[in-house]
């Protein structure tokens, strides 16, 4: 332990403390714009700096492990006159136009200038004297330059979290700045949409593109039909942007918010899950069947998940001959898609032209996703506008609904219906979960042999992890599985699936099955929950949605009545001919640069 | 205070062909006596910082690992400063062999030259040097290889921790201190960064003596420097001198008698006008210098200088840090502004705080030492900036 004080405080903490999280154990908070729990520490933004007595220069507290006998002051005079230069800095070089800005509210620069009251901007205004642009040609991401204030935390954020280094720092001195490789807009690079930069970014600079007026514009359209379908991890974060605790689930009251926004019809992605599950495991059965029993040198194993559109455009760029390892299956809100102006059209009697289908999502690929060419299978564009769980709460606010007080409603009958399996899509290994409660029993005609249906093995925080199960006493059909130890591997964040698929790719792994979710976290870490982020947050969030699932009656896709019910009406049967027409997709080559 | 006269020394660029036998020597020497004589001798680096050279060996010699490192800084990217090329031009050797005595005393197998871009053409006679060096140091059973490096062109890369990142093929940006190069350098492994300058001393003590050596010099600034003298001289280029003389002294001997201040240390050092020259000392108890001495005389207008200087180190910033990379750019604006009349004189007073943040605050040396010319030239020559 080292003994240390800290505004005159004496305390002991353990070793490599740095002095910042020292402080915090005081309950001290000391400002910091650069710092990020999941990121390596940058030391750069200098606002976090503290003094040592008997030190002339500062120390960055972020960036500054404690030592014995320091003593240490939070709050100087000699730090806040520093501070308070360092922030008008850094608005000298910002485009503060905090009205007119996406961030406004939640940001944390505008937090810092609030507390500090840095009214008085004495140093000369740096924006008129640069050509800062605004890149708004990515379907998912806006990136602002005039409003990055170089703390690296996104290019941290793609680099160590996600492997995909999209952003780089480019150019040295007073034209330093945050760039994509060649400066090319962000739609030409190899960024994944995946919106885990925007998470934390602690200001406007990048932020997702918002379609919040053109879904008020549908909702306002009298000849329109607006359906809308929420993924299973909005409903276990929308709650902390409007008013309540980090892991509180709201289903009820997000549909009831739904319903009073004006959607025509509320309905549920995790219906879609549950259907995912039947095609998903249907074709691991499949390709299982023909590797094992045909002998079919052409069936590509490791099967791996498709759920993830940030996964996808990865594996796209990154590992492009692995593609034939990926499921056709599109995602679920691409299943919803392509089903709204299909089978529920024809069910509710509505001309497909004349429905808008939109989707709120904890995700910014989504939105990417939903404007791809191969996304038109219904005849129309599936799903038309994408939001985040941050624009919906947007439009909440808009629209004056006070959310803590709303009574819970329930989704639509019809499409509206689910499990607890599809809810756990939203956790990192939740597929896997889901697809071995189905395929399990499917096969043997028992139920997963865990306690209470909780795989617990595939569960956690782990970045890559591995189960495996053994397959006895199985059905006739399924005899060629007797015995057969299906070898798993779950990985999120893309960094994560990079080392897994390198493992694939060299043939060190032998695995029949991967999920990979692109967010640390799964789809409850993704990219457009709400910000902050944090180990902490994310691990609330996930006892939340394991709480849900437990908490339905219903807790295996099989048994969704309206699965079964879709396959006898409209779709025939798992991999059949109308489920590739609508469900299955295919997926391209893209390059690195 | 001690000071010494004006003195000429010729130690440094002395022939070589000793190195080997006295390289020699002390392989058959405890480590530990050389490290404890290198302490006494009082020698600091002379890349600029001045932190105690045989301390620096001890740490990385007491450091554990299964791997250490030995580079030298020959990135000399400091406006003004020509030594160190001159030094590899005529005495690569000694270098070299101050280097394989550092990897000798701390345990490091491996040394790296990291070479200044526009100097890259002196690397066929160096990687000669260091071809025949290889070969000599295995005959006298010393694990040793030298290899070269070469740099980017950034100011910036001469930065020990920059330099570091931009040999593992990163961005040329400083580290976080701690941990420093000793414990944790290229590669994550104890490394030893020294001066060009710096080696070649260590090799003339273990040549003389530090008792000899000790002799030349002050208490806070031992031994000898070499100085790359410009600007309004009668003489310019590089001159060998006896540390601790007065900087009267100096412009007697180089100023061309017109003298009105004198940058000592180059961009990141100190201005010093003439009413002050009697008390300054160059050396580390006065005004360290890296070796860059800048005469200027009545016909300079020393706006034009910190004009300059400024317009320099917003250029030559990383940009990482918000003090170093806002900063710069403010300075640089601010007397702009008080120069065309569109801020009051009373702004520089504004802007002497902004220079006093920066060298408490800013991440690394560079933006720590872009007070020095601002505040310095400031209180100096406040009118000159004005008017
Ligand atoms: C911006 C900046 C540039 C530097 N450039 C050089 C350089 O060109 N050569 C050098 O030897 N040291 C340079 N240094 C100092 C090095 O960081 C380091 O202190 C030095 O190489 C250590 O060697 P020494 O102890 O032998 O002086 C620079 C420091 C800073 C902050
Ligand atoms: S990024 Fe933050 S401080 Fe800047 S304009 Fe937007 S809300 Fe204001
Ligand atoms: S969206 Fe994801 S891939 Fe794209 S730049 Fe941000 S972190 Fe990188
Ligand atoms: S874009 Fe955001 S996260 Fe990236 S450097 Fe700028 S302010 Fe920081
Ligand atoms: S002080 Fe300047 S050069 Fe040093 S890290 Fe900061 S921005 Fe980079
Ligand atoms: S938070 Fe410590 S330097 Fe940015």
């Amino acid at each position: 332990m080292i003994n240390l004080t800290i505004n005159n405080i004496p305390l002991s903490v353990e070793e490599g403390t740095t002095v910042l999280d020292a402080a915090r154990q005081l309950n001290l908070r000391i400002p910091t714009l650069c710092y990020h729990e999941d990121l390596c520490i940058a030391g750069n933004c200098r606002v976090c700096v503290v003094e040592q007595v008997g030190m002339r220069n500062l120390l960055a507290s972020c960036a500054t492990p404690v030592r014995e006998n320091m003593q240490i002051l939070t709050n100087s005079m000699k730090v806040r006159q520093a501070r308070k230069n360092i922030i008008e800095l850094l608005l000298s070089e910002h485009n503060s136009d905090c009205t007119k800005c996406y961030k406004n509210g939640n940001c944390e620069l505008q937090t810092m200038a609030n507390e500090y009251r840095t009214g008085n901007h004495i140093y000369t205004d740096l924006i008129p004297l640069k050509h800062n642009k605004v890149d708004v040609s990515s379907p998912s991401i806006m990136k602002d330059d005039s409003k990055c204030i170089r703390c690296q935390r996104c290019v941290r954020t793609c680099a160590e979290l996600q492997g995909v280094n999209a952003l780089a720092v480019a150019h040295k001195g007073h034209e330093m700045k945050i760039s994509s490789f060649y400066d090319k807009p962000m739609h030409e690079v190899v960024c994944t949409n995946c919106g885990q930069c925007i998470n934390r970014c602690p200001t406007g600079a990048l932020v997702e593109r918002n379609y919040i007026e053109e879904v008020w514009n549908a909702i306002y359209d009298p000849t329109k039909h607006v359906a809308v379908q929420t993924a299973p991890a909005v409903r276990v974060a929308l709650g902390e942007e409007l008013g309540f605790e980090v892991g509180e689930r709201v289903t009820g009251k997000m549909v009831a918010a739904l319903r009073r926004l004006g959607f025509n019809s509320v309905l549920d992605t995790d219906f879609t899950a549950d259907l995912t599950i039947m095609e998903e495991g249907t074709e691991l059965l499949t390709r299982l069947k023909k590797a094992l029993v045909d002998k079919d040198q052409s069936v590509t194993l490791p099967m791996t998940t498709s759920c993830s559109p940030g996964w996808i455009k990865f594996i796209e760029h990154t590992y492009p001959n692995l593609l034939p390892n990926v499921s056709t299956c599109k995602s679920p809100q691409q299943m919803f898609g392509a089903l709204v102006k299909t089978y529920y059209a024809q069910k509710k009697n509505i001309n497909p032209k004349d429905i808008v289908s939109v989707s709120i999502m904890p995700c910014t690929a989504k939105k990417f996703e939903a404007q791809r060419p191969e996304m038109r299978d219904s005849g129309y564009q599936d799903v038309d506008y994408v939001l985040t769980t941050r624009e919906l709460a947007i439009m909440i606010k808009q629209a004056g609904i006070e959310f803590l007080k709303l009574e819970d409603e329930k989704f639509d009958r019809f499409m509206g219906d689910s499990t607890g399996a599809a809810v756990i899509f939203g956790a990192t290994g939740g597929v896997m979960e889901a697809a071995l409660r189905t395929a399990y029993e499917l096969v043997t005609g028992r139920e997963v042999p865990f306690e209470n249906l909780n795989i617990t093995p595939v569960r956690g925080m782990e970045g890559v992890r591995e189960a495996s199960v053994t397959i006895a006493n199985v059905l006739p059909e399924w005899s060629f599985l007797e015995g057969v130890e299906l070898k798993c591997a779950i990985a999120h964040g893309l960094a994560n699936a990079h080392k897994l698929m390198a493992a694939v790719e060299s043939g060190d792994a032998n695995y029949h099955f991967i999920e990979v979710m692109a967010c640390p976290g799964g789809c409850l870490g993704g990219g457009g929950q709400p910000i902050p982020t944090s180990p902490e947050i994310r691990n609330k969030r996930a006892k939340a949605i394991y709480a849900e699932d437990e908490g339905l009656p219903m807790r295996k896709s099989h048994e969704n009545p309206e699965v079964t019910q879709i396959y006898e009406e409209f779709l025939g049967h798992p991999l059949g001919h109308k489920s590739h027409e609508l469900l299955h997709t295919h997926y391209r080559a893209r390059k690195r640069y | 205070m001690e000071t010494k006269q004006l003195s000429r020394v010729d130690l440094i660029f002395k022939p070589e062909g000793k190195e080997i036998e006295l390289l020699k020597k002390k392989l058959n020497e405890d480590g530990d006596d050389f490290i404890l004589e290198l302490i006494d001798s009082g020698l600091k680096g002379r890349g600029g910082a001045g932190f105690l050279t045989g301390l620096k060996w001890k740490l990385a010699r007491e450091a554990k690992a299964d791997q250490k490192y030995v580079i030298c800084n020959a990135d000399e990217g400091e406006p003004g400063t020509f030594k160190d090329r001159e030094i590899l031009e005529r005495v690569p050797r000694k270098v070299f062999t101050g280097m394989a005595l550092c990897g000798h005393i701390v345990g490091a197998t491996k040394g790296y030259i990291y070479l200044r871009a526009e100097y890259k053409y002196l690397a066929p006679k160096l990687k000669k040097c260091m071809a025949d060096l290889n070969d000599e140091f295995k005959k006298i059973g010393l694990e040793f290889t030298l290899d070269i490096r070469y740099g980017s062109g950034a100011y910036v890369c001469g930065e020990e921790t920059a330099l570091i990142e931009s040999m593992e093929g990163k961005r040329g940006e400083p580290r976080n201190k701690p941990p420093f190069p000793v414990t944790e350098g290229y590669l994550n492994k104890p490394t030893v960064v020294n001066n060009v300058e710096t080696f070649v001393n260590t090799m003339i003590i273990s040549e003389i003596g530090f008792k000899e050596y000790k002799k030349l010099g002050t208490d806070h600034s031992r031994g000898m420097k070499l100085f790359s003298i410009s600007g309004d001289a009668v003489k310019e280029g590089i001159f060998e001198l006896e540390l601790g003389m007065s900087l009267a002294d100096f412009v007697e001997e180089f100023g061309d008698g017109d003298t009105k201040a004198v940058q000592v240390g180059g961009a990141s050092g100190f201005c010093v006008p003439r009413k002050k020259f009697k008390e300054t000392i160059i050396g580390f108890e006065g005004i360290p210098t890296g070796g860059s001495m800048k005469i200027f005389n009545s016909s300079r207008s020393m706006y034009n200088v910190l004009h300059n200087y400024l317009d320099f180190f917003q250029e030559e910033s990383c940009g990482q840090c918000t003090p170093c990379r806002v900063g710069c750019q403010q300075l640089l604006l601010g007397i702009e502004a008080v120069k065309r009349r569109e801020r009051p004189s009373s702004y520089l007073d504004e802007l002497m705080k902004l220079a006093d943040t920066m060298k408490i605050s800013a991440k690394c040396g560079l933006g720590q030492s872009v007070g020095n010319a601002f505040v310095s030239i400031i209180e100096n020559f406040r009118e000159e900036i004005v008017y």
